[in-house]
């Protein structure tokens, strides 16, 4: 055990673990909006799957990998925007539609893989920039400040998601249509309209979540690549509280066990890799435990609203 | 002479039972366009879909072979959807019953069949009760989402399985070969489920599923405690206020629902396989609830479900071989149906709704 405490190894800890919590943001973000406006969106892992297939062929085609990441961005609000008519209008139940959501996502990424790249090429992925003076100083310069740009944005995000969700309108009208969506539409908010938004935009951010695997973290598109991270972003958003920093958290955390027991396979230590895989998913078992008690929880999570209704 | 307005109601309710149904064709319709676009007649690729499937007797066994694990899952889950709580764990459930009963009849290869078989299916259902019972009693007692807790129990599963064969469960022959194929020793064959046709991997497990079908059936609608589950299904709040424990029910449904996954794991390796290998659920998890949603979270329901869906994902794999559409297409089409049931219910609950304001 005392070989993982050497100064390399847990700055390594680190470095990855901030890498690594770049797609778990930018999902847990998208779902936090959707979330505190009423709408449990389930199907985050499946629009992944599209944004970061639609991402990866996009930059390979045109050379370019912001186009790729507007590509990714398009698919996830495509996606979202399915989700809106089936959860909204057609107000089905989210638990279920989000299953459906999932296995179409998966479904399409694959079969569109089969057919437009047939086997799994790498492309020269975001690289890493240097942030000048910042990324000087020593040890936290490489922690932090050496990052490529889907990391930096995804820790913009999060400020901005919690200005935006507590003060501006839009916020506010998101966190009414969440709480009580009859008031909320009595007082001339639309509801139909708020929840489109947010689910669409939940699906922009998982798309762009899936773009980071694709062009950034792993720089390839294979089957299945999610393997069931779009669940793990729904479940920080219940850890942290449906608060954007509270996700980073979660995040945060989540992704440094992740990226100890990867350390704790590099160094060889004498845990079974398969062990040491499932620790992040306990560990969300157990937080979710700690924070079950539903005391933030917007009050209308998971009901469709239907004006008349009460 | 029934009057205009009876006319209507049979119209839309007569609608209200067809609309689910459509999803297939409907679903299928879709699936063509995507066949077309990629330059094939759909009318020969679903041609090969379903002579694949229903054309010849080996297809068909194929596709009730599969249907097997699917209704027994699509139980599970109707179990859990009808007490109300979401069961997504089938996945992991079946796993970790496949594990127990591999594990089990290996170790007590010595029994007598008449015991070892009904024992090892025990035991396959009992790890399924139990690894759907963390989530259970976990929401029970503290009010943990089961949707995501299932899911999380799945990734565990799997890591579980993956460990154990490649360490302590794996198959003595493969290390002394060195080929090291992650997979268990074969169960003995005391273990072994019946073959229904020579020829065939047609199994018994077909008729055990179907026998639980019916079992699950009497219990939901026959018994005290099916009744109070479908009650705190319908309305907890109604269920409470009549004195029934809420939450030891939906824990209960979700113990129940893991069972019958465990279940569907002990039959995979007890007639199909005779093994614990890598990938054994293959999905059935996750088509499992598209089974049990398409029929109508009843169980006799899912019996024609699971076999059309059985069917469709072993067309699906002649489908890609005949005519390279990859048979990926039939997980979009799973896709669509869950999408489609679910956003049909928004008809009955308008004419609930109505039904209720004219009082």
């Amino acid at each position: 055990m005392a070989e993982l405490f050497t100064l390399p190894v847990l700055l390594g800890i680190l470095y990855s673990g901030i890498r690594l919590a770049t797609p778990y943001l930018y999902a847990a973000i998208g779902e936090t909006f959707a979330q505190r406006s009423g709408v449990l969106n389930l199907g985050v892992d499946g629009i992944m799957l599209m944004g970061a297939y639609t991402g990866f062929y996009i930059a390979m085609k045109t050379g370019n990998l912001f186009w790729g990441l507007l590509g990714a961005a398009v698919a996830g609000f495509l996606m979202g925007l399915l989700m809106s008519v089936v959860s909204v209008t057609l107000q089905a139940e989210q638990g279920i539609s989000g299953i459906g959501l999932n296995l179409f996502g998966l479904g399409l990424s694959t079969l569109l893989f089969k057919v437009t790249l047939g086997g799994v090429e790498s492309i020269r992925g975001f690289q890493p920039i240097r942030i000048p003076l910042l990324g000087q100083i020593p040890y936290l310069g490489d922690i932090f400040f050496n990052h490529n740009l889907l990391v930096y944005g995804a820790f913009l995000l999060v400020p901005l998601a919690n200005f935006v969700l507590n003060k501006t309108t839009f916020g506010l009208k998101v966190r009414a249509v969440g709480q009580n969506p009859q008031a909320a539409d009595t007082l001339g908010v639309n509801v139909t309209l708020i929840r489109y938004t947010t689910v669409c935009l939940g699906g922009i951010l998982a798309g762009i979540a899936g773009a980071s695997l694709s062009l950034a973290l792993i720089n390839l598109f294979q089957e299945n690549m999610t393997s069931g991270m779009g669940f793990i972003a729904v479940a920080l958003v219940y850890f942290g509280g449906w608060r954007p920093w509270g996700v980073m958290g979660g995040a945060l955390l989540f992704s440094f066990v992740n990226a100890l027991q990867l350390w704790v396979q590099v160094k060889g230590i004498n845990i079974p890799s398969d062990i040491a895989v499932m620790m992040p998913y306990i560990l969300t078992i157990i937080a979710l435990t700690f924070s079950g008690r539903r005391a933030r929880q917007p009050q209308a999570l998971t009901k469709p609203f239907e004006r008349g209704e009460n | 002479m029934p009057s205009k307005t009876e006319y209507s109601r049979l119209f839309n309710r007569t609608i209200e039972a067809l609309l689910p149904l459509l999803a297939v064709p409907v679903a299928l319709l879709i699936g063509a366009a995507m066949i077309y676009a990629l330059g094939v007649n759909p009318l020969q690729a679903y041609g090969t879909l379903f002579q694949g499937a229903f054309g010849n007797v080996s297809g068909l066994t194929q596709s009730l072979v599969k249907a097997t694990p699917l209704l027994l899952v699509g139980l599970g889950v109707t179990i859990a959807f009808r007490g109300g709580v979401i069961n997504i764990g089938g996945e992991g459930q079946l796993i970790v019953g496949a594990l127990a009963a591999t594990a089990f009849s290996i170790g007590f290869s010595d029994l007598p069949r008449i015991i070892l078989l009904p024992l090892t299916l025990l035991m396959a259902a009992l790890s399924g009760a139990v690894w759907g019972g963390v989530p259970g009693i976990l929401k029970a007692r503290l009010g943990v989402n089961e949707i995501l807790s299932t899911v999380m129990m799945n990734a565990i599963a799997l890591q579980l399985s993956n460990y154990l064969l490649r360490g302590p469960m794996i198959d003595p022959a493969e290390i002394e070969r060195g080929t090291q194929i992650a997979q268990s020793d074969l169960l003995p064959q005391a273990a072994w489920l019946s073959r229904l046709m020579p020829r065939t991997l047609l199994h018994s497990g077909a008729i055990l599923a179907l026998i639980m079908a019916v079992l699950v059936y009497i219990f939901l609608w026959r018994t005290t405690i099916g009744y109070r589950i479908r009650a705190v299904g319908l309305n907890p709040d109604a269920a409470r206020y009549a004195g029934i424990p809420v939450q030891f029910y939906q824990a209960l449904s979700l113990i129940l629902g893991g069972a019958f996954a465990g279940l569907a794991g002990g039959v995979e390796v007890t007639g199909v396989h005779h093994r614990m290998i890598e990938g054994l659920s293959g999905g059935y998890g996750f088509s499992g609830i598209v089974a049990a949603l398409f029929g109508k979270l009843h169980p006799l329901g899912a019996v024609p479900a699971s076999v059309l869906f059985g069917g469709l994902l072993v067309g699906a794999d002649r489908m890609q071989r005949v005519t390279q559409v990859p048979s990926a297409l039939i997980t979009v089409i799973l896709g669509l149906v869950v999408l489609f049931v679910v956003s049909s219910e928004i008809w009955a609950r308008r004419r609930a709704r109505r039904r209720e304001t004219r009082g």
